[in-house]
């Protein structure tokens, strides 16, 4: 059923004005033998009844859990304004805004939104947006050595407390061009340890990435970092929770180069890992080496003010192979929702959230740690999420949890293997005191046997 | 004037009430001091409707798919339907973690697997990938795998890759990002590629090359299947840049044409928003040979279970955080199983009629075709160049003029080939009408630019804004409204 | 019709090198590559003391429409750049061959500035 407004008779008038027999002969200029006589075989069409019935059916069978994981992605109050807006025609369907007089109010939007990021990151500029916080951690790391090239290393220490996932796509996408990601491992605290490296014989680093907060909930000691990038002569890369931000020291005011994180908090559904958005910004003095759009203010040819794309030279659409990035799209609609979400919390909601959040997993923290078998990985000040360690393999005990309509955390024992079995859990404003206490006596079953999941049982029959 | 900022529309202590915690949810915290916020963020302090006014206030000086055509060529901007966003919005879709377990997640996963097998068959390959977040994150897990691929026979020195002239500006950007030289070869004066130079670049040294089919010309390289067995008989691999299947859905298969990855933009051909400018989604597709490298993760099915295939020893590894753009290939996914096997061609068939026929008519009404002697695909390039010389009105110009006429612009100065071109794809969903009608606002600033060129060189006229000084802004570059960071 | 200096060499890149009487070069692009790139934005200079050999990228001069690479015309070292571009790229346009001059490097070998291209053969080059 495509979406085609054409008439028969219509049809035939365009051939008969182009003087062909048949659609087929405008294909005439295709060898024959590449043009297939079937068309592939994927199902029959649909009408919008069908595909909702079918679509709703498999909506159906999943089954959101009571959400305790983190991990880089959150369940947040999402303002029925954000995306009733975001949802516009306007929004929804409009192209990247390079003719500026047809999009003034995305790009309005982007400037507004670039003011917002900047101010609550204290940095002096941000871009229009990454893909996600994986590839803007990349990105920032690849812009640092760009921004560094008198350190001549190609080399950045990235600290293991940051984002696994962000970490394997940062390898996936610098490997090509030669750069090389060194481990900075975790201490007894939880915190990431510069010591070993000192040893370290390579050829120094461009850059020294750290996160805050970082995966695990703690904090970096940002001031420690700041001083160990000047002696490196590496610039500081910081990643960042915007939620956070909303009680947190900006990382601009402890001396961060540039800043990257995870958008997704802000008004983005968890919609099973994206779309979500890539945030970046940085001082201004490394503006030009920065990736991805950017909207600027400046006047039209009547002096008014006006919006428009700026600084596209660095893009690839111009620069082609020495551009700063072959990035082309940025996450426009996400931008989108997240300017809207931002406008609706202002600072001071921002700030209750990130201190709801707090106090949610404060009292989740100590209801679960209450429990034997159950002990956090180490005593350090944590944001919204935090580290366990159970007394037995994670896996089984996440299933249990399932079976009782409870996504428990995420199980993190296979990326940080020196902390044995380990859960990151995490509570948003989103949790209330009976749902922490349903998680806690669940768990408190299972950590004394009461309980085993369905899959067990399964197994054991 | 263009509205005020949300920022300058802000009074000390308002607030959206009902959307943050209360304060007593939110108890003050006990962490170090130098830890915290001296001040809270200086984000604009409105009421819920100041927000909601001002923001589709802003959504009205748009112009979008819904409200306007958008004849832009290489951008496949076709209608976006309705029922595909109301369905990827269900809340079990929507609610989902990513870190929740597979068994909670069977339906999500079953709808991203068909997503998965839909485009093997509708691209001919063997296996696909739904992991890359954007065309040119395909672009580069497709040259990533060329990469891999031969490294893995222990061929370590193809370092280049071949990029016809006529190409997007990703493909260089990404052969760069994956530490390749980019050897460019000319086209010739009928579109195609030319052999002689092809074979010039072709050795030891081509890791692969990179094409567009029909090209960025708007035309069929004709000799495809000549061009793939030089490339492969020197050891070199072929990658399609999908930006163009909508002239061949349900027709030609990248596979048949011997293409051994490729990606597919989904927010054109598949419908999926441009969302201003994102997010897209570039789901990329192998011929067997590279199987094993393609990027993580990839949905399994096994005894009916669907499941996340999170690691494959060879892969080039990971591109997102987590599965990628999940929401808009639940967008595409719908949209492919409306359009059904049947409707494929019925795409392609309309997008090519609706651009042949609009060439023919620009062509009678006085404008030059690139390529007259080629059939177009489903878009095609004028020259404005004659234009230009006897008036003095641009490309640029003229598609300004056009944003007056309630056009958005087609693509201009894109391929770079061809001086003061626009390049016009009016998709399958425009119907003949829309076209007749764009065909007479062109007329119309033709004749306007022969009579009164001043007049189309100062457009536009009607649009909130008349054309922004682009040179004060990259000089002296306003990226963020200054009294809102100020402390 | 752009100026072409006749004191001046040129290189096939569109870059003007004027020989000072210390054995330093100065090195900007020409009247013609101005026009070609419209108002320029920006210009991304090398560091003083940094050393090139004969085609390398030095310097980046970019336009709202495009961005070119410069090219060092000979080997050698920086010695100075112009710092007037930072604020006013727009000096290359007023001034392509004064006021708007890129970088000065002191070169590795003299005679390498013979080799390069006459006003008249770079007359010629624009011509074909």
């Amino acid at each position: 059923m495509p979406f085609i407004p054409h008439t028969e008779p219509q049809v035939q008038d365009m051939l008969r004005r182009l003087d062909a027999d048949s659609i087929d002969d405008l294909f005439g200029e295709i060898p024959a033998s590449l043009q297939r006589p079937a068309p592939p075989e994927i199902p029959a069409g649909l009408g919008e009844a069908g595909i909702g019935r079918i679509a709703k059916a498999r909506a159906g069978r999943n089954h959101p859990l009571l959400c305790f994981a983190g991990g880089g992605a959150y369940e947040h109050h999402i303002p029925a304004a954000v995306w009733d807006i975001a949802s516009r025609g306007e929004f929804y369907s409009n192209y990247t805004p390079y003719q500026a007089e047809a999009a003034q109010g995305s790009l309005q939007l982007t400037y507004e939104y670039q003011t917002m990021i900047a101010g609550l990151t204290g940095m002096d500029v941000a871009n229009a947006s990454l893909y996600d916080g994986a590839t803007a951690f990349a990105e920032a790391c690849l812009m640092a050595v760009r921004c560094n090239k008198q350190s001549g290393s190609r080399r950045i220490a990235v600290a293991r407390t940051v984002h696994p996932a962000w970490r394997a796509v940062a390898g996936t996408l610098l490997r090509g061009q030669g750069l090389e990601l060194v481990e900075i491992p975790l201490d007894a605290r939880g915190k990431a340890d510069f010591g070993p490296l000192d040893r370290d014989s390579g050829d120094g680093f461009a850059a020294i990435a750290v996160a805050a907060p970082n995966y695990l909930g703690g904090f970096p000691d940002v001031k420690a970092w700041r001083d160990r990038a000047d002696q490196e002569q590496a610039l500081l890369v910081v990643g960042v929770n915007p939620v956070a931000l909303g009680m947190l020291r900006p990382p601009g005011e402890w001396g961060a180069d540039i800043v990257c994180g995870e958008g997704q908090p802000l008004g983005i559904p968890m919609s099973g890992g994206g779309p979500y958005l890539g945030l970046l910004a940085c001082k201004a003095r490394y503006l030009r080496q920065m990736p991805g759009r950017v909207a600027g203010r400046t006047v039209d040819s009547a002096g008014h003010t006006a919006y428009a794309l700026t600084l596209q030279a660095r893009e690839q659409h111009i620069r082609r192979s020495r551009a700063t990035s072959n990035i082309c799209t940025n996450q426009g609609l996400m931008v989108t929702a997240a300017t809207l979400h931002m406008a609706l919390l202002g600072g001071e909601g921002l700030r209750r959230v990130a201190e709801a959040c707090h106090a949610r997993t404060v009292e989740l923290v100590d209801a679960l740690t209450a429990i034997d078998g159950v002990r956090r990985a180490w005593d350090a000040p944590f944001f919204h999420e935090a580290a366990l360690c159970l007394d037995r393999p994670v896996a089984p005990v996440l299933a249990a949890l399932a079976d009782q309509r409870i996504l428990g955390g995420v199980d993190i024992s296979a990326e940080y293997p020196e902390l044995g079995n380990a859960l990151l859990v995490c509570a948003t404003e989103m949790r209330t005191a009976s749902e922490i206490q349903a998680y806690a006596s669940a768990l408190s079953g299972i950590m004394r046997g009461h309980t085993v999941s369905s899959r067990q049982a399964r197994h054991a029959a | 004037m263009p509205p005020r900022l949300i920022f300058e529309k802000a009074s000390p202590g308002r607030r959206a009430h009902a959307q943050a915690p209360a304060p007593e949810a939110a108890p003050p915290v006990d962490l170090p001091a130098e830890l915290i916020r001296e001040q809270d963020a200086r984000l604009p302090e409105v009421s819920e409707l100041d927000v909601v006014r001002h923001y589709t206030r802003l959504s009205q000086l748009n112009f979008s798919i819904d409200t306007n055509s958008y004849p832009l060529g290489s951008c496949t901007m076709k209608y976006n339907p309705r029922a595909c966003h109301r369905l990827a919005s269900l809340p079990g879709f929507l609610d989902m973690h990513p870190a929740a377990p597979d068994s909670a997640a069977q339906g999500l996963l079953e709808c991203l697997y068909e997503l998965q097998e839909m485009l093997a068959q509708v691209t001919g390959m063997e296996a696909v990938s739904l992991a890359p977040m954007a065309g040119a994150q395909g672009e580069f897990a497709g040259v990533a795998m060329f990469n891999a691929y031969h490294r893995a026979n222990e061929d370590y020195e193809r370092d280049e890759i071949i990029v016809p002239d006529a190409a997007h500006g990703t493909n260089p950007a990404t052969a760069a990002m994956c530490g390749l030289k980019v050897r460019e070869i000319a086209t010739g004066r009928d579109g195609d590629i030319e052999l002689e130079a092809l074979d010039a670049a072709l050795g030891p040294r081509t890791a692969g090359i990179m094409l567009t089919n029909p090209s960025t010309l708007g035309v069929f390289e004709r000799r495809i299947l000549e061009i793939s067995s030089r490339v492969h008989a020197a050891g070199g691999l072929l990658y399609y840049d999908g930006a163009n299947l909508n002239a061949l859905l349900g027709r030609v298969l990248p596979g048949d044409m011997g293409f051994d990855a490729m990606h597919l933009n989904l927010h054109k051909t598949f419908s999926t928003p441009h969302g201003g400018g994102g997010p897209g989604a570039g789901a990329v597709g192998v011929a067997a040979s590279l199987k094993p490298f393609l990027p993580v993760p990839i949905v399994e099915k096994i005894d009916g279970a669907y499941r996340w295939k999170t690691e494959a020893p060879r892969s080039i590894g990971r591109l997102a955080a987590n599965g990628g753009n999940i929401g808009v290939l639940l967008r595409a996914w719908a949209y492919l199983r409306m359009l059904g096997r049947e409707g494929l061609r019925r795409v392609s068939d309309h997008a090519v009629l609706n651009a042949n026929y609009l060439a023919f008519r620009l062509a009678e009404a006085g404008f030059d075709l690139a390529y007259p002697s080629r059939r177009a695909g489903h878009e095609f390039v004028i020259s404005l160049k004659r234009l230009r010389d006897e008036t003095g009105v641009s490309a640029a110009d003229f598609a300004k003029a056009m944003l007056d006429e309630g056009f958005h612009a087609p693509t201009v100065y894109f391929p770079l080939l061809v001086p003061e071109c626009l390049l016009i794809e009016p998709t399958e969903t425009e119907s003949p009408e829309a076209l007749d009608t764009l065909i007479d606002a062109m007329a119309r600033i033709r004749d306007q630019a022969l009579s009164d060129p001043q007049a189309v060189i100062s457009a536009p006229h009607r649009m909130p804004i008349r054309r922004p000084d682009e040179v004060l802004a990259a000089r002296k570059p306003d990226l963020a409204y200054g009294p809102a960071l100020e402390s | 019709m752009s100026e072409i200096p006749t004191e001046l060499k040129f290189t096939s890149e569109h870059e003007w090198v004027r020989v000072e009487d210390d054995g330093a070069v100065v090195v900007g692009i020409t009247d013609y590559a101005q026009e070609q790139l419209g108002d320029l934005v920006f210009v991304e200079t090398p560091e003083a003391g940094a050393s090139f050999v004969a085609g390398d990228v030095c310097a980046v001069v970019e336009s709202v429409k495009a961005a070119s690479d410069i090219y060092a015309p000979v080997a050698g070292a920086v010695v100075s750049v112009n710092e007037a571009l930072q604020d006013s790229p727009e000096l290359i346009s007023d001034d392509p061959y004064g006021a708007g001059w890129l970088f000065r490097m002191t070169p590795e070998d003299p005679a390498e500035w013979e080799d390069l291209l006459d006003s008249d053969q770079y007359g010629e080059l624009l011509e074909s």
